[in-house]
């Protein structure tokens, strides 16, 4: 048994095509991929909106205005 | 060279290692600004200067007896004795470790390697940064570039050693062999190192120690980034014919190879650093909560992890895998700090040991039954031989090593600076000599001034 369909490279490498594991699984792994990215999309849109709420109570009026002139 | 396919074929290779090989001084340019943009103000010579000096002392001992090693050690000694064939040829005083028209490879692939034995040591010096003696580190660098690491890589990234016969052993882009063994060398020497003065608080809370120039750290991650590609490439036999191979390879289509000669391909291994780095920098973001500095560690992470077997995964087990071990580092590190109160400066210890370990035990399973070699007999890769191999190189020759010599360092009194200056900073002579040689100057130019200007009349 080996994961990518070869177990010893008594092969001609003429004749070989993918080597990479789990072949014919392509589509779930792209399905597992695309909901990592779409996880972390989600994940981060929910954190952002927590810290801006965080952050738009914190200023103190004069130090903004000195950041504004911070430039 | 007779023959002009031969001819090609060997500057080709000639040349692209040592195009590897420029490329990877990028990532000792990357370590040293990430050094010393982690480093507070009043070390910055000091903490420069002890990882500048990796590259010539390993360099050097590299030549003398590293290089040996490697052609030496496959089986020695538990297995059979040293390759005296082999050895010889890479002795300092054989004439193939020199300028030679009949050898135009010893060059290039003795540096390649070499350039690995600096990020080794360099790894090492990031841990350690503004309290431990230069020469004390200097003899670590020396240890781990020139000695254990290149014992490791006889053992098991040489396409006879023995972890790859007999255990099967699969580590393409050097998850073990370089970044578990040099985490675990550091975690030896910080043990016995101690952390810096205030990075715990009475109840042993840690405290952060924030970079000084974010801006320096952040330019110095991504040269580290950009000489991993030239690392990557310099793991691979850029082209070779199965006839060269001499294994169970048939037919006579060229191929390139990993170290261990098992095909693989510039473009699979281009494929899975990009999405190991990118399954790394998400996960880091997400699980360090948008930490700027974990985040790009975590790229290197993701790539470390991912490396034992990127020259035979696909590219989204590549960046699932990267993304799993970022996770599983990050919350290991904070955890061993807080538990044992171990002051890891710039998380070296994490994002190359552990990733390294995890990464190899991955590969076990991934690449479960597939082969690690194209010579017949020899084991196929398995969890339990990477497993073995993992602790093998994380304890046994990184770890054991590191903690022993810091041992022997910390009862001479050579290991740590004393604590007054540490407290006043390394470079704090240098200063008062800078400032005493700026004083000096400003004096002499007004006063030549002084004689030059006659008062008006």
């Amino acid at each position: 048994m080996s994961t990518n369909g070869y177990e010893n490279w008594a092969v001609d490498l003429a004749n070989v095509g993918p080597i990479y594991p789990f072949q014919g699984w392509e589509i779930p792994m792209t399905i597992a991929g695309v909901i990592f990215w779409l996880a972390w999309h989600r994940i981060q849109f929910v954190r952002e909106s927590e810290h801006l709420e965080k952050a738009r109570k914190m200023g103190d009026p004069d130090m903004i205005a000195k950041h504004l002139d911070r430039y | 060279m007779d023959g002009n396919l031969n001819a090609l074929t060997t500057v080709f290779t000639e040349f692209y290692y040592w195009v590897t090989v420029v490329f990877m001084f990028l990532i000792h340019v990357g370590f040293c600004m990430y050094e010393v943009g982690a480093s507070r103000r009043r070390n910055h010579m000091h903490t420069l200067m002890k990882n500048v000096m990796v590259i010539p002392l390993v360099t050097v001992t590299f030549f003398f007896f590293g290089w040996w090693i490697y052609w030496a050690f496959p089986m020695f000694p538990f297995f059979g004795g040293l390759n005296h064939e082999m050895g010889n040829a890479n002795l300092p005083w054989s004439q193939t470790m020199g300028t030679n028209l009949s050898d135009r490879i010893t060059g290039v692939f003795w540096a390649a390697f070499l350039l690995f034995s600096w990020t080794a040591a360099s790894i090492v010096s990031g841990s350690v940064i503004e309290r431990i003696r230069s020469s004390a580190l200097w003899v670590h660098a020396v240890l781990i570039g020139s000695v254990w690491w290149i014992i490791d890589a006889a053992w098991g990234w040489h396409y006879g050693g023995w972890m790859v016969q007999y255990l099967g052993y699969h580590d393409a882009y050097a998850s073990g062999v370089i970044h578990a063994i040099a985490g675990g060398y550091a975690l030896g020497v910080i043990m016995v190192l101690g952390p810096r003065i205030g990075k715990f608080a009475s109840d042993g809370t840690p405290r952060d120690i924030p970079p000084h120039n974010p801006w320096m750290l952040t330019i110095g991650i991504f040269l580290i980034y950009t000489g991993f590609w030239g690392f990557y490439a310099a793991c691979n036999v850029p082209a070779i014919s199965p006839e060269v191979i001499d294994g169970q390879i048939t037919g006579t289509t060229w191929t390139a190879t990993n170290i261990y000669l098992a095909p693989t391909s510039l473009s699979a291994i281009t494929f899975n650093f990009l999405m190991s780095l990118s399954g790394g920098l998400m996960a880091a973001y997400v699980v360090s909560k948008g930490d700027a500095f974990w985040t790009f560690s975590g790229g290197l992470a993701g790539v470390i992890t991912a490396s034992a077997g990127n020259d035979l995964y696909h590219p989204i087990q590549a960046m699932l895998i990267g993304a799993t071990g970022v996770v599983v580092v990050y919350k290991l590190h904070y955890w061993v700090e807080r538990r044992f109160k171990l002051d890891d400066a710039v998380g070296a210890v994490a994002v190359h040991g552990y990733s390294g370990v995890l990464g190899l035990i991955i590969a076990g399973f991934v690449l479960w039954g597939a082969p690690s070699s194209p010579y017949e007999g020899y084991a196929t890769i398995n969890p339990v031989g990477q497993t073995i191999g993992a602790v093998i190189m994380f304890f046994v020759l990184g770890w054991l090593p590191g903690w022993a010599v810091a041992k022997m360092q910390a009862a001479a009194g050579v290991l740590r600076i004393p604590e007054e200056v540490e407290l006043q900073g390394l470079d704090y002579a240098e200063h008062h000599a800078y400032e005493d040689a700026k004083t000096d100057i400003i004096e002499a130019d007004k006063a030549h001034l002084a004689a030059r200007v006659t008062p008006a009349e």
